[in-house]
């Protein structure tokens, strides 16, 4: 097949323009390019194994959190319900202890003066500082209930799942602002 | 066609680059009409000659070869001119192999999405090269990767040694004791069949698991979305007996519940299946 197609594009050439060089250089190209320069050996079984296994050692693994799709693996709602988890969990923690260790450390952490203390604050920064306990509490809980949904067997479909990720973002904005600056 | 084409290229290719043969000029603008690539070592390398018109488009491809193992993997630009290419990822990667780079290596079998071969991470989703078109209008660089998360052989080829054992982990394969009462097959109504719908198509190519998280971070333990959707074809089919030792073995922390719904999978397939779903009726059936 491979011979025969050279053979036939090389036979239409010569008839267009005859040349003697041409033929006596063709056998030697179609010799080159059928040569294998491949050597193979036999090797038993274990060696190998032994081959493969010192292969396995220096295969490198492929990139994955750098190169899959962000949209996916830095704005899934998966991963940002445990972040948002982690950190108002993390920030019960931080207080309570806080607020334990407060009266021999000499802090003021009573409700009273932390009140006192926020209501000095400008209405923007009041807002950012609500914001920052108001967003995460926001998103937890509306991407908890689709988790819900989920467990259920609900919204599975690929247009569902993008979909409702979006909304859940938008949604826990919306509530942190509310939660914010008009409570 | 693009194979057919590329053998001759290769005869004629061979034949125009030795200085003997210079002087048949037909050879070279048979080359030139083809649109064939003149052999060369480059990292850039442009297909067209005198392409007016040409549509051209790069493939940035990560490479690895086994043979220099202390070499860091890095990525290597191919510029093709998509005219002349077939509209798929996979007619791209075998004309760059036959016409640029003999050196580039991937697997592919079938060209139309059943044999589940040439998976493969293209512009951050792990899909199938042979059901990926290439975007023609934008001009932007495609970016090619092995399936994240894996040990490479080389270039594009991934070892899924790990993906087949946990297949065969979970006994893929009708388990049953009791014969049929007519003694020649295993009946099943049709609305037993059709909860097999959607899952009898998976070709196991990985896009899937390697698409996880859990499954990149686990995937020692985890069965991850490709044998976890085989799982469940197995423990909803009508027929097979075995379905309490089926869950039985699933009934851990690591097998199943590492799935924590992040949905990459379902968003993946290239088949258009859904993973996700088949895990959670998995979870629901341990659950009721």
């Amino acid at each position: 097949m491979f011979a025969q197609r050279a053979g036939t594009t090389a036979l239409r050439r010569v008839a267009g323009q005859p040349s003697t060089i041409f033929a006596s250089n063709f056998a030697r190209a179609l010799t080159t390019t059928q040569a294998r320069a491949v050597a193979t050996q036999k090797i038993s079984a274990e060696e190998a194994r032994a081959v493969l296994d010192k292969q396995r050692l220096n295969r490198p693994v492929s990139p994955h959190l750098d190169i899959y799709d962000k949209q996916q693996t830095w704005f899934g709602g998966s991963i940002w319900q445990r972040f948002t988890g982690a950190g108002l969990s993390g920030g019960l923690y931080v207080f309570a202890t806080a607020y334990l260790a407060a009266p021999y450390l000499g802090w003021h952490l009573e409700s009273a003066s932390l009140v006192s203390a926020f209501a000095a604050l400008p209405v923007a920064l009041k807002g950012a500082v609500k914001f920052v306990a108001a967003w995460p509490f926001a998103f937890h809980a509306l991407n908890g209930v689709r988790h819900l949904a989920f467990d259920l067997g609900y919204f599975f479909s690929r247009q569902q799942i993008v979909k409702t990720g979006w909304y859940i973002w938008g949604a826990s904005f919306v509530g942190g602002l509310y939660l914010a600056f008009f409570l | 066609m693009a194979a057919l084409r590329s053998t001759s290229s290769v005869l004629l290719g061979a034949a125009a680059s030795r200085p003997a043969l210079r002087f048949a000029a037909g050879a070279a603008s048979v080359a030139a009409r083809r649109g064939m690539a003149q052999l060369a070592d480059g990292a850039t390398h442009n297909t067209t000659a005198s392409g007016e018109n040409a549509n051209l488009k790069t493939f940035q491809i990560y490479r690895w070869n086994p043979d220099q193992p202390s070499e860091k993997p890095k990525m290597q630009a191919y510029t093709l001119d998509l005219n002349k290419t077939g509209p798929m990822v996979l007619d791209a990667l075998i004309r760059i192999k036959n016409e640029i780079d003999p050196t580039l290596t991937f697997r592919r079998s079938c060209r139309e999405g059943i044999c589940g071969s040439c998976a493969m991470n293209i512009n951050g989703t792990n899909t199938l090269a042979c059901l990926c078109r290439i975007p023609a209008e934008d001009k932007a660089e495609m970016k090619i990767y092995p399936l994240p998360h894996t040990y490479v052989v080389k270039d594009l080829v991934p070892d899924l040694t790990q993906f087949y054992k946990q297949y065969k982990s979970i006994k893929p394969y009708l388990q049953r004791d009791t014969p049929s009462p007519d003694g020649k097959e295993y009946r099943q109504t049709k609305a037993d069949r059709k909860k097999l719908d959607g899952l009898y198509e998976c070709i196991l190519c990985a896009c899937c698991s390697t698409s996880c998280p859990s499954y990149w971070w686990n995937s020692e333990e985890y069965l991850g979305p490709a044998i976890l959707l085989q799982s469940y074809r197995w423990l909803v089919d009508s027929r097979d007996e075995k379905t309490l030792q089926r869950q039985d073995a699933l009934n851990n922390s690591m097998s199943l519940y590492r799935c924590h719904t992040i949905l990459n999978c379902t968003r993946t397939c290239p088949k258009g299946l859904n993973p996700g779903l088949a895990i959670q009726q998995i979870k629901k059936q341990m659950a009721f």
